[in-house]
């Protein structure tokens, strides 16, 4: 479980660290929501690998064996902001192919 | 800090998001009204901050720890309000209000919800400078970013639209590193409450502090974009120099908070300890760099907008070095500097619109503007106010007011400042040891850095005043001007106060260099009692 996590992360950012180098704002968008999505495995990472286990303090549930909620609510927060900040630079992108003719990052090619 | 004081703390988030909300409800065509609901409300923070930095500056004890659903500190939201954060809660308002007031007179009315982004932008910068915990400093980063993201896009163009592209770019990437420090330091010390961090921090067994200072530093990172500290600063001149002039202006305090936040965690988490003075190598060789990169950008500007960008660059460059030495006596002298240096850029790139204005070259980008967001030039015309008479005098005082500060020369509080820093480095110190080479350096570089802003200043000064036989007199209204005299007067006011200001930061460094301070007043404020059995509401997180 914890190698397939990380290699997913990986994999993810090196291909997204790879795209928001390169010349097209298409190619940099879709980097950004590969790190993002990498970010938020990470994120979610932190707080320890358990599968099936309740974030909630019940009666009858062992400290020890309760899975960490708080990483689950940051990355929650962080799926929100990253979410509304790509559509917003997907408008800009928009903006920017339409004043400009092209989708190059510096608007020439 | 007692009773209803306490929850003044409070105000400076919630003024604003309560405005930008409601000014969401008002017709975008009945611009006075927003107008006024947004000017209200700036003028509001600005008199509750003042309050504040006024309680701050009178108590001696650390009391401002505001519990938001009134959980106790570890557990729940935690603001924090010490002499630092009144201080940039001040400085923040009053270049709001100034910047608010300029824009008045037509940026705002060059696109959409100029106001409620205005308010928002406060309301993040605010909540940074207030929380006290590192996730909320994250969603009040993202707050500040998002708002500022559409601020510098506000007034459109293809110029705007390209940096802005590039600056939403960046700053992506940048809380993509900002959540991997978090996510870091949680994962290793189990908590995000800046005092309880600064608690466990000392405690931690080494393989486990390995991982942390990782994340610290994936952590810095994020704000030394902010701040624009060389080879992390490219974005930054076009980004401020593309901006409309009051939004430029309101940005010269989005790089200073990059700066608080560096300044407050290294502060608070690596005072003391087997950690003590992480980073601040690469604080002050990245400031030198910073530096160098700025005055040269600064000699070789040609555009008035790239100068005042690059002096941005110089001056969050000066507070890095500062940072990196790390000596109490040249610290308070840099909190003074960043207060002089934020209103001067702040007033700096108003003025540079209104200078501009008579020659054609800005006049054209404001067509453009105009014309692209389909407003009739006429419409801008009858804007209000009166035409400034002896409008050149006046801009060219001004001018030369922002090249005194910008440079360092006296009688203005860039003067000031600039001798309490070198000062202070050149032996009379807290530390009395004699200078070493890093900070003869230091010495070298605050002054060749105020030269070379002299020399460009007055370059641009003469083509802007004397060799613009063919531009025609700008057309400056009253309230364009008052604003920047405005700031310009805060700053003479700094020098006239400079005694009480300098007692003040020496106060406030000394209270940020015993973090024990900070971190005894957060655990140890309770919860308001409520009546039995009646738990107090959560405040939600997301």
């Amino acid at each position: 479980m914890e190698l397939v996590l990380s290699i997913a992360i990986g994999v993810m950012t090196s291909c997204g660290v790879w795209l928001i180098l390169r010349p097209r704002t298409y190619q940099v968008i879709v980097g950004l929501s590969l790190l993002s999505y990498a970010v938020n495995l990470f994120i979610f990472g932190v707080g320890g690998v358990k599968s099936n286990v309740p974030p909630i303090l019940g009666d009858d549930v062992l400290p020890s064996t309760l899975t960490d909620p708080v990483p689950q609510a940051l990355v929650l927060t962080a799926i929100v902001i990253g979410f509304a900040t790509t559509a917003l630079f997907l408008v800009v992108m928009l903006a920017s192919r339409g004043l400009t003719g092209n989708d190059h990052v510096d608007g020439r090619n | 800090m007692t009773g209803w004081q306490n929850h003044l703390i409070i105000l400076p988030i919630l003024l604003p998001m309560i405005a930008a909300a409601s000014l969401l409800f008002v017709d975008e065509r009945s611009r006075v009204t927003k107008a006024m609901i947004s000017l209200a409300t700036t003028i509001l923070i600005a008199g509750v901050s003042i309050v504040l930095l006024q309680v701050e500056n009178a108590s001696e004890a650390f009391n401002g720890v505001y519990l938001v659903g009134n959980w106790v500190a570890p557990f729940g939201i935690v603001l924090v309000l010490d002499g630092l954060s009144a201080l940039m809660l001040a400085l923040t308002s009053l270049l709001a209000v100034a910047t608010l007031v300029f824009a008045l007179a037509r940026w705002h009315a060059v696109g959409a919800h100029f106001h409620s982004m205005f308010q928002i932008l406060l309301m993040g910068v605010n909540g940074a400078f207030l929380t006290g915990d590192l996730f909320n400093l994250f969603v009040f980063f993202e707050v500040m970013l998002a708002a500022s993201y559409g601020l510098l896009l506000h007034g459109s163009g293809a110029l705007r639209v390209k940096a802005g592209l590039h600056y939403i770019a960046v700053n992506l990437v940048a809380a993509l590193f900002f959540l991997i420090g978090v996510s870091l330091i949680y994962g290793t010390t189990g908590t995000l409450n800046m005092a309880d961090l600064a608690a466990r921090i000392p405690e931690m067994e080494a393989d486990r502090r390995m991982l942390m200072e990782a994340g610290a530093g994936v952590l810095g990172i994020a704000f030394l974009i902010k701040a624009g500290m060389w080879p992390l600063c490219f974005w930054l001149p076009t980004a401020y120099s593309a901006a409309s002039a009051p939004v430029a202006g309101m940005f010269a305090i989005l790089s200073k908070l990059g700066i608080y936040v560096i300044l407050r965690l290294t502060m608070l988490l690596f005072g003391a300890g087997p950690s003590a003075g992480f980073g601040a190598e690469l604080l002050l060789f990245g400031g030198i760099a910073t530096v160098i990169f700025g005055t040269v950008g600064v000699l070789a500007s040609q555009a008035l907008g790239r100068l005042a960008g690059y002096s941005v660059l110089v001056s969050s460059g000066t507070m890095l070095m500062v940072l990196g030495i790390n000596d109490g006596a040249v610290s308070s002298g840099a909190l003074l500097y960043l207060v002089s240096s934020t209103l001067t850029i702040g007033a700096f790139f108003m003025l540079i619109e209104l200078v501009e204005r008579g020659q054609d070259a800005g006049a054209n980008v404001l067509a453009v503007t105009m014309e692209a967001y389909g407003e009739g030039d006429d419409d801008v015309e009858e804007g209000g106010g009166f035409a400034m008479p002896g409008t050149m005098a006046i801009l060219g005082i001004c001018f030369a007011a922002c090249g005194i500060l910008l440079s360092g020369l006296p009688p203005l509080s860039g003067f000031v400042a600039k001798f309490a820093m070198l000062s202070a480095m050149m032996g009379a110190g807290a530390t009395g040891v004699p200078p070493t080479a890093a900070v003869w350096t230091l010495v070298v570089l605050v002054i060749l850095s105020g030269v070379a802003a002299l020399i460009a200043m007055t370059r641009a000064g003469i083509r802007a005043f004397w060799t613009s036989i063919e531009g025609t007199v700008p057309r400056v209204l009253v309230i364009e001007l008052v604003p920047v005299m405005f700031l310009l007067c805060l700053t003479l006011a700094l020098t006239l106060q400079a005694g009480p200001a300098m007692r003040y930061m020496d106060t406030t460094i000394r209270t940020l260099s015993n973090p024990t301070i900070y971190i005894d007043a957060v655990k140890n404020a309770a919860a308001i009692e409520t009546r039995a059995g009646v738990q107090s509401q959560e405040t939600g997180g997301n």
